[in-house]
């Protein structure tokens, strides 16, 4: 051998070498913060021992039933009782299983009352099955609604305020049959009353208890445009909604999983933006109030498999940024989550920048944003994991013979392999990710405390415990109920191990007036140090879930500025020298 | 991926207009074309300027410093465009692209057998990444639409520049063979017949059997042997199919791309015993196929 190609060799050799150490260094989650967070497991010493139970399906679908039936566990805040504390719902989607509504009792338990309350047997044949909820005041009377969004009928129940519901659907005009799992309250008109978007995800002529096709599925796996439409109910003020979607141009079929809305443009108007599956991303720029565009914004060519969206001003830049969670899979599939940074304004699109534990946390379903150690930088939490079944046999294979097919192949269900008793990326770890700033997000959820192998589908955080920390709640398919309770970060000067929080905090609850009485689509930004973060008031984000509607803003050891809130009536309010470490109620000025 | 051999011949401008390995060139470009313009296939045009400026730039430096003359860049523009389609990484890594266009144009000067390589570049390239690097990379599924009428487009100049190449045969005797072996397998697992025939209409297969399981450099001296060859690739992709099918977990590595790991095993092998029955230096048949 000459000496040249000698040297070839070596190179060769080398870049073998450099593909497996690059390889290793991309495989896991980075791990090793000095800063970390502490969360303790706290459901059935709180009293929530909630198991979701999963739909059973036609027969005829008896192949793909596991796959395709493994939705519905799900988990919204909100405070039913007026009394300052957050209470929990869940979702189960069996027929004859009960939701379950826990109200929380104030000293660190929950109570559930769904029974008494009338919102819990919601699963019934013909009635159909439960897919999530959110919470809003529909009707302005100071008491918290509750949409329950299905496969089959959504269900409206309005809050009695005396700790029972009513079923209202019917005459509120909601009662349409829709295979939906998300559903978002916003004023899109700003006139004051809540309006309803619900996303359909499979087309609304299916009934998966008498199916009269197996011509169900998607035809494409990334560009698919037969799921279920999304419908806009204008809230007219009479207890009634009138579908307003054509009108508008909101009616997307592209499999939409989760919806959130908020002011992405800053035109003052609440945008809608859309977690397909099988579909890029979608935004619907909110115009006025008239009609909706869908933006281009640097989402329609990036195709992928959406399944949750939450917003967050990651870098305290003032701006909404947006995570949706994807799918990967060692080997089969890199879709990588998204997290897109905000640059509407300057550059008329998101920058996608999603890289490590951020854009690989296997396959991810829920998450949201909060600030878990109160430094003044939103985390994120990410539930992960689709079927976890017979952990030795697994089903990406027989799922890869026809991914890859043509439509009208997969469209048809009974075309798809049997998952019998596999998994399908089954028994993955949650992920909670610290946001460090510019040094970037790391995982630091084995350190947390959070090792549990459930398949997490939707997450929320509320300071369910009023003490200025945010807890993570997240409902598990076919799996128990998690209630993750904060326990704070350990301070140098941290009092006996009990657990000290070294960062400050300001949290709000706003009332609105002449804005909905939720103030659902309020705009609230702090001055945090030299930053400035952004948040919304929550109508329903992240996969089948809604957070506390009172923003929770850590401070770290930085000097609270003004705190500037737009309401969705339009009008501003600016507030100066608010006290720390303390929740304010702040009530629309008339 | 195919890699014509950079011959020189005097030819007239016509002819050298409709040489196969510039059909082949079209083709490719086709494919890229269409799937970017309907899909956007790419996922990032860096991509594609990775993996062609790569190949390009390491077959022209090793041409001329290991062989004194400077290669046709046509392999290597095919080799690059097909990695840039086949390779799906991580988030948004590039690495894999560099990495891959330099080991898959660097193998045809480094694993070489009487001055002929063994593998089919690309072959080799996304072989590896999917075997040693699965954690970072995965192979082209699903990103191409699923739509029937682009892939009748992709088939039909593909079917004919591959008469035209004279290589029909060899994407014929594969389709056959994998047809055959589908319906096999459907009698073995007891799935859907569908399954087991889907794979075949997706677009990987499009590259698999248009571009790489053809290249003349890397498939054996006779039209029988090709024959012969292309089915065992076939009957080794089912092997590593019902290896899936079956859950045995020591062919995962396998199963997340059987028709191109079953190349990369059976092409290199069938490439040696061809070599070693050739008496003297290969004939330096330009792309008869």
């Amino acid at each position: 051998m000459n000496s040249r190609r000698f040297i070839v060799t070596v190179a060769f050799a080398a870049a073998v070498v450099a593909v497996v150490v690059l390889n290793a260094g991309a495989a896991g989650t980075t791990t090793g913060a000095s800063e970390t967070i502490h969360l303790s497991e706290v459901a059935h010493a709180s009293g929530i021992d909630f198991v979701h139970q999963e739909a059973t399906l036609d027969l005829k679908i008896a192949n793909v039933a596991p796959h395709v039936g493994a939705l519905g566990a799900c988990v919204s805040v909100s405070d039913v009782n007026n009394d300052g504390w957050d209470d929990l719902y869940f979702t189960s989607s069996r027929f004859g299983t009960s939701n379950a509504l826990y109200l929380n009792q104030h000293d660190g338990t929950f109570k559930e009352v769904s029974t008494e309350a009338g919102v819990g047997a919601l699963n019934r044949e013909g009635e159909g099955a439960s897919m999530g909820a959110v919470w809003g005041d529909y009707d302005n009377d100071g008491n918290e609604d509750l949409l329950v969004y299905k496969w089959g009928y959504p269900q409206l129940l309005h809050n009695l305020g005396n700790g029972k519901f009513d079923d209202v659907t019917a005459q509120a005009g909601l009662k349409t049959w829709m295979n939906s799992n998300g559903a978002v309250w916003l004023d899109f008109d700003r006139d004051g009353l809540l309006d309803l978007y619900i996303t359909g995800y499979f087309r609304s002529d299916i009934d998966f208890w008498h199916l009269k096709t197996t011509r169900i599925m998607q035809q494409s796996w990334e560009f698919a445009s037969n799921g279920g439409k999304n419908l806009l109910f204008k809230n007219m003020g009479n207890g009634h909604f009138k579908d307003v979607t054509d009108s508008l141009g909101v009616g997307s079929t592209r499999w939409t999983l989760a919806a959130t809305a908020a002011d992405f443009n800053d035109d003052g108007w609440p945008d809608l933006y859309l977690a397909n599956d099988y579909g890029p991303e979608e935004l619907y720029l909110n115009r006025g109030g008239k009609h909706f565009e869908l933006a281009r914004a640097g989402l329609q060519d990036d195709s992928k498999s959406g399944m949750a969206v939450a917003v967050g001003d990651v870098y305290n830049r003032g701006r909404h940024d947006v995570f949706v969670t994807n799918i990967s899979e060692k080997g089969f599939l890199f879709q990588g989550n998204n997290l897109r940074l905000n640059f509407l304004k300057e550059l008329g699109r998101f920058d996608e920048v999603a890289k490590g534990p951020v854009a690989d946390a296997g396959w991810a379903w829920g998450a949201q944003f909060g600030d878990l150690n109160n430094d003044g930088l939103l985390d994120l939490v990410i539930a992960n994991g689709f079927i976890s079944a017979d952990s030795t046999r697994d089903y990406w294979y027989a799922m890869s013979k026809i991914a890859g097919a043509q439509g009208n192949i997969f469209e048809d269900a009974k075309n798809w392999p049997a998952i019998g008793t596999a998994s399908l990326s089954g028994y993955e770890p949650s992920r909670v990710l610290l946001n460090r700033g510019e040094a970037g997000f790391v995982d630091v959820a084995q350190e947390a405390g959070v090792t549990d192998r459930l398949d997490g589908r939707s997450v929320a955080m509320a300071d369910l415990f009023n003490r200025g920390l945010l807890d993570v709640v997240i409902a598990n398919e076919k799996g128990r109920a998690l209630l993750y309770k904060n326990m704070g970060s350990p301070s140098p000067e941290g009092r006996g191990g009990q657990g000290v929080r070294p960062g400050r905090w300001l949290e709000l609850k706003l009332v609105g007036t002449r804005s909905n009485r939720s103030a659902i689509g309020a705009e609230v930004t702090a001055e945090i140090g030299a930053g400035r973060q952004r948040q919304v008031v929550d109508g329903g984000s992240g996969f089948c879930s809604q957070n506390d509607r009172r923003l929770h803003f850590g401070l770290g050891n930085q000097r609270l500025g003004r705190v500037t809130i737009r309401w969705p009536s339009g009008a501003e309010q600016v507030l100066s020298g608010l006290a720390i470490d303390s929740l304010h109620v702040i009530t629309e000025p008339k | 991926m195919t890699t014509a051999p950079a011959q020189a011949q005097a030819r007239p401008w016509m002819s050298v207009a409709i040489e196969p390995r510039y059909l082949i060139v079209f083709l490719i470009t086709l494919v890229l074309a269409v799937g970017e313009w309907r899909y956007g296939i790419l996922g990032g045009y860096e991509r594609l300027a990775t993996t062609l400026g790569v190949c390009i730039v390491t077959e022209v430096f090793l041409s001329w410093w290991l062989r004194g003359r400077v290669a046709n860049v046509a392999s290597a523009y095919i080799t690059g465009i097909s990695l840039a389609l086949l390779t799906k990484p991580q988030a948004n890594i590039l690495w894999p692209f560099a990495l891959g266009a330099f080991l898959a144009i660097t193998s045809k000067y480094v694993l070489t057998y009487r001055g002929r390589h063994l593998w089919n570049p690309s072959n080799f390239a996304i072989a590896l990444m999917v075997l040693v690097a699965a954690d970072s990379v995965a192979i082209l599924s699903h990103q191409w639409g699923n739509d029937i009428w682009t892939n009748l487009v992709i088939w039909f100049f593909g079917l004919l520049i591959a008469w035209r190449a004279k290589v029909l045969h060899v994407t014929l005797t594969y389709v056959a063979c994998f047809i055959a072996f589908a319906l096999l397998r459907h009698v073995i697992v007891g799935g859907p017949l569908f399954a087991e025939l889907a794979p075949i209409t997706g677009p990987m297969y499009q590259l698999f059997v248009f571009f790489m399981v053809t290249d003349p450099r890397t498939t054996v001296s006779t039209t029988r042997g090709r024959i012969v060859v292309v089915a065992i690739v076939a009957l080794v992709e089912t092997l590593i199919r019902l290896g899936g099918d079956f859950q045995l977990s020591l062919l995962r590595p396998f199963y997340v791309s059987p028709p191109i790991l079953a190349l990369a095993i059976v092409g290199p092998i069938a490439m040696f015993i061809d070599l070693r029955r050739t008496v003297g230096p290969p004939d330096g048949r330009t792309v008869k196929a």
